[in-house]
């Protein structure tokens, strides 16, 4: 994969002018994983933090194990959706592969990232255009979903392994994790951590998103729609 | 010539019978089959007597009290008749320099085929002075009696992680035995102490077989320490149902529900508590309605507190857990979101018609 002298996307654009962005699946991957993540940072809390106690026979309730199957189910969408993305970063337009490579030795995309950055302390009277991800909301999505998904996928099903016993297959591909990380426990309050990385980034991502929609001079919430982006003016 | 361990069990008075039926009862606690029975009873007849020679560093001796507490009486004589001949400081009749003697016979006389069991470890600060063995450093006995031996046992969560002499800071730098001897098989048997049945079985193992059981990522052996204490736990359909005790002593806790809320380590403690249990099948903790406190996990004594079920994090704090952590930051952010949103709208406003004009230098 070669990283493109504009892999972000800035361009020279003409109000009104309309691009195609992000290609169906990338669409689907976004909602299909925002839902998973929603899913897993519930269940998960209360996994860590269990709901008060039910009252009547064990037998007749299975509540913990409900809330550990949906996050367990949640959690096989994330990761086979995870590597479904990476495929599609493989075969599909450039803006899919934005989200795994960080341009780190591109002066303009630095110079782009603290544009941006002053936009959101108001010190910068206007955002810049881009066709893809702003720099900043690329630098964060490439912390707190590449690399924190990859976190929780390897702490996850290294923790699920445990469950699944020595010899199953989730033991023999991230059993290693444990130790690694230096014992069960460490790899849950990892995993943990990396739960509240994520609800930070979804909280601040949303109201980005909604913000820019408002603010900035692109079309949002319509592009991760339709994949289609339209500059204003 | 050198005794067969069938020689030396009938030499110390164990009569045939005694014998056969310890090795169908050795059988069935290392989960084999009634087959292998005679196997092992045939093993113990022709194969020479392996010595074993068990040294004690910086320890509490809980794992030698648990060891002698196994809980038949059978297998008890048996393995200490098959230890008791070679080196033990704590069990052996021979003392001072006659005893040390003896760790010197025994290590030239079987180079290369005695076994080293190691209760407890060596700390190196000031140079191993914080334990010193018959006039010197612990550390150097250990490693000039692990130079010659076949393998090593690691007694214990000392043995095996450092358990509380190393927790932090480790004032004295106790290390656990595999940070020392890097060349020889180590089985570790963690726990503090680790349960007695556990201990016997692997020593049987070891010596009736010849070599070390199969061992997990860790160097565990898979037979005890496969599986976690929560997967075989009698309270699970009580954590599967989701009805915990939530405080000392309240209806759950009378009711015997899980101990998860209180803190319980079962989910992550790899140990045969909940299946062997202690006391020759009496009990464990949990059935004692108090959660696994995580004995047998490495540096269990850093992982937080016992009664907390997410750990301190102490790097954050003096006491601080992932919750707290990305509570007060997931807080921060909501917050920061909402007063940024104010300052946009009210710009925004101010400007009149939003975002400014068209700026020179967009690419
Ligand atoms: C964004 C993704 C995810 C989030 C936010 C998340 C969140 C959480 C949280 C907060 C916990 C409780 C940790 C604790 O004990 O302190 C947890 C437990 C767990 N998670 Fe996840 N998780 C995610 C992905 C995954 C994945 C991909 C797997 C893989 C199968 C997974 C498997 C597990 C398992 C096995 C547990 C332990 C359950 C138990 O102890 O009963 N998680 N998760
Ligand atoms: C209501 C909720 C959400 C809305 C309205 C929303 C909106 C958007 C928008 C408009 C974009 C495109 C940004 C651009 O054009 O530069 C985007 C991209 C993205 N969002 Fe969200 N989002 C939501 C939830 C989430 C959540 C919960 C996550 C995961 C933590 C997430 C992860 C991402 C990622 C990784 C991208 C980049 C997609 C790619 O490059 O493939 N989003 N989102
Ligand atoms: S008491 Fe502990 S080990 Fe038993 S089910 Fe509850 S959490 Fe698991």
């Amino acid at each position: 994969m070669s990283v493109e002298p504009h892999a972000n996307g800035d361009v020279e654009s003409a109000a009104g002018r309309s691009v195609f962005v992000y290609e169906g699946p990338v669409r689907l991957w976004h909602w299909v994983n925002a839902l998973c993540i929603v899913t897993l940072a519930a269940t998960g809390y209360v996994i860590a933090s269990p709901l008060p106690t039910v009252a009547g026979e064990a037998s007749a309730n299975f509540l913990m194990g409900y809330i550990r199957f949906a996050h367990f189910s949640a959690a096989y969408v994330f990761a086979i959706g995870f590597l479904v993305r990476i495929y599609w970063a493989v075969v599909g337009n450039h803006h899919a592969r934005q989200l795994f490579l960080l341009p780190v030795a591109d002066a303009a995309w630095w110079s782009g990232l603290f544009h941006e950055l002053r936009w959101y302390l108001f010190l910068e009277p206007t955002p810049k255009k881009y066709v893809g991800h702003n720099p900043l909301a690329h630098f964060f999505m490439f912390l707190f979903v590449t690399v924190a998904g990859v976190l929780m996928i390897f702490t996850g099903f290294a923790l699920y392994g445990e469950g699944k016993g020595l010899g199953s297959w989730q033991d023999a591909l991230f059993g290693w994790v444990i130790p690694f990380l230096g014992g069960s426990q460490a790899v849950h309050s990892w995993h943990h951590l990396g739960m509240w990385g994520i609800v930070c980034f979804a909280i601040i991502h949303v109201y980005a998103a909604i913000r820019e929609d408002i603010m900035s001079r692109q079309t949002m919430i319509s592009t991760m729609i339709s994949g289609v982006r339209t500059f204003r003016e | 010539m050198v005794e067969t361990f069938y020689e030396t069990l009938r030499r110390q008075g164990i009569t045939r019978r005694s014998f056969v039926k310890f090795c169908s009862l050795t059988a069935t606690s290392l989960g084999l089959g009634p087959a292998f029975a005679p196997k092992i009873a045939h093993a113990l007849e022709t194969k020479p007597r392996t010595p074993v020679i068990w040294l004690h560093g910086l320890e509490c001796t809980c794992c030698s009290e648990s060891f002698i507490r196994s809980a038949h009486p059978l297998a008890k004589d048996v393995v200490l008749s098959m230890l008791s001949l070679d080196y033990d400081d704590t069990l052996m009749a021979a003392a001072g320099h006659q005893a040390e003697a003896i760790l010197d016979e025994i290590t030239k006389k079987y180079k290369g085929n005695y076994i080293l069991a190691v209760e407890g470890n060596p700390p190196l600060n000031e140079d191993g002075m914080y334990c010193i063995h018959g006039g010197r450093p612990f550390v150097e006995v250990l490693k000039e009696t692990a130079k010659d031996c076949k393998a090593i046992i690691s007694w214990g969560a000392c043995a095996s992680w450092g358990c509380v002499q190393a927790a932090k800071p480790n004032p004295t730098q106790a290390v656990p035995v595999h940070k020392v001897i890097t060349d020889k098989p180590i089985i570790k048997v963690p726990g503090c102490p680790p349960i007695a049945e556990v201990m016997t079985g692997v020593v049987t193992y070891v010596l009736t077989f010849d070599r070390i059981p199969e061992l997990d990522r860790q160097g565990r052996p898979k037979m005890f320490y496969g599986q976690r204490i929560h997967d075989k736990c009698y309270r699970r359909p009580h954590f599967d149902a989701g009805q915990f005790v939530e405080q000392w002593d309240d209806d759950s806790a009378r009711k015997g529900y899980c101990l998860y809320k209180m803190g319980c380590k079962g989910p992550t403690t790899y140990n045969a508590c909940s299946t062997v249990r202690w006391n020759g099948g009496v009990s464990f903790p949990i059935q004692s309605g108090h959660g696994c406190i995580g004995c047998s996990e490495e540096g269990f004594w850093d992982k937080g507190g016992f009664y907390e079920r997410v750990t301190d994090i102490k790097q954050f704090g003096v006491e601080s857990n992932a919750d707290k952590v990305g509570g007060t930051v997931a807080a921060v952010a909501g917050v920061a979101v909402a007063a940024h949103a104010a300052v946009s709208a009210l710009k925004r406003a101010r400007s009149g018609s939003g975002a400014g004009k068209t700026e020179q230098g967009d690419r």
